[in-house]
């Protein structure tokens, strides 16, 4: 597991000097990270890689896992996804099911921290549990549609904490409690984004059977609607027109996911015989999309709706110039023709995809400097700086805080 | 010629880190815009005029306030963007003016514009009021001469920088820069002071503030 001074050669030591100062005025406080998995999904990814660095800074965290039966995860998925805008029933019973889950989690889960940082809807009721320390939420999901009941029943325990914690401007509702914007961030040291060499990078494409004697267009993303992946391929066989390039769509397997499945024949069905386009499965290959990502010319993440969209920070930190839709977190990560160029439709993107094919230098330009912004904004040492100064707010309430 | 002198007080180097505070406020139109401008706290201003210039420190010095960023290129007013882009924020002494002149010249373009009243922005595209919480921190770095300070200044964070050269001015309500304060005060170098004093810093990149401050302080150590 990486140390916080191997982050030195990449951000500066400035930085990492200003992590143990601030660090310093934590000592003696346990935080306490509660979410609902170990493994697997972006929280379980951010914390395995946050805690120990947090604890190499010597701030004394732990990290609980709440527990929950099958039936109690249909009902979050539930949430879940009633809480992203998408409509669906919810009934008495499946918040029954949640109520009775967190009470069993109240009582076996023990409250150690001074600062308790609680992750997504799943462990939220164990707010109820305060005594006299610190509580945040951390929503890491876009609420800026929700379904009221499910709001609204979560509500209940949202005001019962001290600060929430969003990842984008559009995801704040009017609260009661204190609420801060705070990005995700991608780790540059970890397998899917530390650099590689030629060789490792020939060596995937070639296992996939990508050839590099094409300008390459790529969207990393897993087979969803949300993902337009139809709309990708549109736009590649309107830029194919002009310029003789190929495309290659990259994401997990979607074996658990019907809807996934049926989007990836549809998918594979619209790319008929074009052998110029590849459609991959990557079940958890992270070595795989980092070389894809270092391989492409052009990145696209033609999203029609995104949380924060880390992929466009991956590809932007690989100096990779970017067309990303203006949705979600992604206009937070490209500001259009500084950091690479946002659209709103096919149309759109084809424009912008011919634009950076046939503008090499353009196109380099837009990518150094979405480097850049990723460096300042998006890695994981900003992220780590973040929450420490969110667990110093918890202690002082005025806008200019000395400290 | 100046010399080498010892200052009457070291300057000691702070840093400034900042966490961006959600307010649920937002705008679709130009009006609610310009009343959510007229009440919002000073923190929100602070933030939207100064953001762009730390979380986009490597770029050539571009649009410096949100404001003007959403009028051009989310409600497409470029006319006003440009007059909200360039308002002379140095010459302003405190957020309250800054806030002042920023309603004024919107009030103003309403009144000669009033169809644009009438444009809405679409959903996901409206601006929201974020607030900057500033925690200023001692950096454990102090200079006792010129020669010392310019060796601190090319090492130190840029978030150093910005809190000496904008926060500690508008936000804090000091009349100059705190490097031009300490090279007058404690140095006694006027000319000096007043020459750093007089740049718009509004016009560079955070690095080439550096490189700029450097520079003249290494002119001026030249002859010594």
């Amino acid at each position: 597991m990486a140390k916080v001074d191997e982050y030195i050669p990449i951000v500066g030591r400035s930085i990492i000097d200003d992590l143990r100062l601030l660090s310093e005025m934590l000592k003696g406080r346990v935080v306490q990270h509660v979410n609902s998995t170990a493994v697997g999904g972006g929280v379980a990814e951010i914390l395995n890689r946050m805690v120990p660095l947090l604890r190499d800074l010597g701030v004394d965290t732990r990290w609980d896992v709440m527990r929950g039966g099958e039936r109690f995860f249909e009902v979050t998925k539930k949430f879940h996804n009633l809480l992203h805008g998408r409509a669906g029933e919810i009934a008495k019973r499946d918040f029954d099911v949640f109520l009775e889950t967190s009470r069993e989690n109240m009582e076996e889960l023990e409250i150690r921290g001074d600062i308790v940082f609680v992750h997504d809807p799943q462990p939220i009721a164990l707010v109820k549990k305060r005594s006299g320390n610190k509580w945040i939420w951390r929503c890491h999901i876009d609420v800026s549609n929700p379904d009221m009941r499910v709001w609204n029943f979560l509500m209940d325990y949202i005001s019962d904490y001290d600060s929430a914690v969003f990842s984008s401007p559009a995801f704040s509702q009017r609260l009661k409690i204190r609420q801060f914007l705070i990005s995700p961030s991608i780790d540059p040291l970890s397998e899917k984004n530390k650099e590689l060499p030629r060789k490792t990078i020939d060596a995937v494409l070639e296992k996939y059977g990508v050839s590099r004697g094409k300008p390459m267009i790529t969207q990393i993303s897993r087979f969803d609607r949300l993902k337009d992946p139809l709309g990708v391929i549109e736009a590649y066989k309107q830029v194919k027109k002009y310029i003789d390039c190929q495309l290659v769509l990259a994401g997990g397997a979607a074996s658990d996911d019907p809807e996934g499945i049926k989007v990836l024949e549809e998918v594979k069905a619209m790319a008929g015989e074009d052998k110029d386009i590849n459609i991959l499965l990557l079940p958890q290959d992270d070595l795989a999309v980092n070389a894809l990502q270092r391989a492409s010319d052009v990145i696209i993440q033609k999203s029609l709706k995104e949380g924060f969209g880390l992929t466009v920070a991956e590809a932007l930190w690989k100096g990779k110039p970017v067309v990303a839709s203006n949705v979600g977190g992604i206009p937070l990560q490209v500001k259009h023709k500084y950091s690479g160029l946002l659209c709103h439709s096919i149309e759109g993107a084809a424009f912008a995809i011919k634009q950076l094919l046939q503008n090499q230098e353009y196109a380099k330009n837009l990518g150094r400097n979405g480097k850049e912004h990723i460096r300042t904004n998006f890695l994981i040492t900003r992220h780590i700086r973040d929450y420490m100064l969110l667990f110093l707010s918890l202690y002082h309430g005025e806008d200019v805080v000395y400290l | 010629m100046p010399e080498l002198v010892k200052a009457r007080e070291p300057f000691r180097f702070y840093t400034r880190l900042h966490l961006s505070e959600l307010t649920g406020l937002r705008a679709s139109t130009l009006s609610q815009l310009l009343d959510l401008i007229k009440d919002v706290p000073g923190s929100c201003i602070y933030h939207h005029t100064h953001r762009f210039l730390q979380q986009h420190q490597y770029l050539s010095p571009e649009p410096p306030n949100d404001f003007a960023y959403w009028v051009s290129e989310v409600l497409g007013e470029d006319e006003l963007g440009e007059k909200l882009a360039s308002i002379d924020t140095i010459q302003f002494s405190s957020i309250r003016e800054l806030r002042d002149r920023i309603s004024e010249v919107m009030e103003g373009y309403l009144k000669d514009n009033p169809s644009v009243r009438l444009k809405f922005v679409r959903e996901g595209e409206e601006f929201h009021f974020i607030k900057s919480v500033s925690f200023v921190l001692p950096s454990n770095q102090a200079a006792y001469d010129l020669k010392e300070f310019i060796e601190i200044l090319d090492k130190i964070t840029v978030d150093s920088i910005y809190f000496h050269i904008f926060e500690s001015r508008l936000r804090l309500g000091k009349k100059a820069n705190d490097f031009s304060n300490w090279i007058e005060i404690s140095v006694g170098d006027k000319e000096l002071a007043g020459k750093i004093a007089r740049m718009d810093p509004y016009t560079h990149t955070l690095e080439d503030l550096r490189k700029t401050i450097i520079g003249m302080i290494r002119n001026r150590l030249k002859g010594l």
